[in-house]
């Protein structure tokens, strides 16, 4: 039989490309905000997309059911602002509570690279950062099996922090976490269902876990 | 290496759901299936996707939503629609059928706070401002030898604004735009390169990502806009005829070094 994964489907931005990628990967996938779908899934994905603030505003009533398939240990991929949303906080919303899954705040990128080389190449960096960036893999695990130095495509002004439980980092200007794991829960802050062949491979990675 | 990556973006004009190119926005000829084109260049390795649709009626809501869903189905890279957005409910119904961001133009120039309202509502990430710049001819007030200045025209090119391009760009930049899409009017279609003053000005003023278009020839005048200070570029008929892939686009840009995805 085939896997079940639900989309968190909370009012937010475009989920439509997600839930086509995981099809594709073999799992059957359904976008949906209710609760008993989401506590029998085999796996749960956070899409999220925009401002922090506005992202956990609008995931406030599915905050019950998260708690209990991470607690359920469900295999769980956050991805872009639904991975930052697993934090403590963000520096985007400095008032606002994240979900607590993960220690440590979400910061603005540091565009300012250390390596004076790096910086006369690429003048001053732009945000958002709004393109394909390479991964490097720090730690191997399921999910990044066979994407070591692959492209991802990245959207985002902030970052996670690099801790224990980075997998990945990525560069621009300095490095940032691209990939986090801790027991079940995964996320990346690029957007794998928007990164073509590698991108489908992650989330088959996934699909093939549950 | 460099932490930027260029992106080559293929653009699709879309009539009535078939593409097209126009030559100054007036000739257009016939170049094919929009979704099929862009599988196409997704598998010649482009970065992604900018969907123009310039249909003309009363339909035109409904064949921007259609295809948003139509190449969402097929299309794992990101794509812009854009094309006459000039509401926050037809820009909700694209995003929700897959496209990643939406493109206003004309509507953003007229009501400001579209720029706004898309992106408190989605996030600056979905909202790039497309604005059509002509250069302004200073030689008849006596101002020959000093900075071009460019101004923003509308409705597809047919409209002065009296806005500048520079100081436009910076506003929608205020307003919550993530992206500026920056169209020479007078290079569009002619082949003989990007615009790089105007570029260079537009994104020398900017923080945020500024794509070039209007002109690409060859494969030297996407290097020079890149070093002008465009972190894409959008190509139109050098790929849609044939005349180069996006892969040798790649290698060329690579080869003048300048960072691509490979």
């Amino acid at each position: 039989m085939k896997p079940f994964v639900a989309v968190l489907d909370y009012g937010i931005g475009n989920l439509r490309s997600a839930q086509k990628a995981l099809l594709l990967s073999g799992a059957e996938a359904e976008l949906t905000d209710d609760p008993k779908v989401i506590s029998q899934a085999d796996g749960v994905v956070l899409p999220g997309v925009g401002h922090f603030g506005k992202c956990m505003k609008a995931v406030e009533k599915l905050k019950p059911v998260i708690a209990k398939v991470i607690e359920a240990q469900k295999p769980f991929l956050g991805i872009c602002v639904g991975m930052q949303m697993l934090y403590k906080s963000s520096k985007e919303a400095p008032d606002v509570s994240g979900l607590n899954i993960l220690e440590g705040e979400i910061s603005l990128l540091d565009t300012k690279s250390d390596d004076t080389k790096k910086e006369m190449s690429s003048r001053a960096l732009k945000l958002p950062q709004i393109q394909w960036n390479q991964i490097t893999v720090r730690a191997s695990h399921y999910l990044l099996e066979g994407l070591d130095k692959s492209w991802m495509y990245f959207v985002h002004s902030y970052v996670p922090p690099i801790d224990e439980n980075c997998i990945a980092v990525s560069s621009y200007g300095k490095e940032f976490c691209a990939v986090v794991a801790k027991g079940s829960v995964v996320a990346t802050q690029f957007h794998p269902e928007k990164s073509g062949e590698d991108g489908l491979k992650l989330i088959g990675n996934f699909v093939k876990n549950l | 290496m460099s932490d930027t990556h260029a992106r080559i973006i293929p653009c699709l004009d879309v009539d009535a759901g078939r593409v097209v190119k126009g030559v100054n926005f007036v000739e257009l000829r016939d170049a094919g299936d929009p979704v099929e084109m862009a599988s196409f260049y997704n598998e010649q390795g482009a970065d992604e996707l900018v969907f123009l649709d310039i249909t003309a009626s009363s339909d035109k809501r409904r064949s921007v939503v259609e295809l948003a869903h139509k190449t969402s189905e097929k299309l794992f890279i990101p794509f812009t629609m854009g094309g006459g957005i000039n509401d926050l409910e037809t820009a909700r119904l694209i995003l929700k059928e897959g496209a990643d961001k939406v493109a206003i133009n004309t509507a953003a120039v007229e009501r400001k706070d579209l720029i706004s309202e898309i992106a408190s509502e989605f996030g600056s990430q979905c909202v790039v401002v497309a604005i059509d710049a002509k250069e302004v001819d200073t030689k008849e007030i006596g101002a020959e030898g000093s900075t071009k200045k460019y101004e923003v025209v509308t409705h597809g090119g047919r409209t002065p604004s009296g806005l500048d391009a520079v100081e436009w760009a910076r506003q929608a930049q205020d307003l919550g735009a993530g992206e500026i899409l920056l169209t020479s009017m007078d290079r569009d279609g002619t082949k003989d390169g990007y615009e790089l003053e105007l570029t260079s000005q537009v994104a020398g003023a900017l923080s945020i990502p500024v794509i070039a278009s209007g002109g690409a020839g060859n494969l030297s005048h996407l290097v020079e806009a890149v070093q002008a200070g465009a972190t894409a570029v959008l190509v139109a008929s050098l790929f849609h005829f044939g005349e180069f892939s996006v892969a040798e686009a790649k290698k060329y840009m690579l080869e003048q070094g300048i960072s691509v995805r490979g």
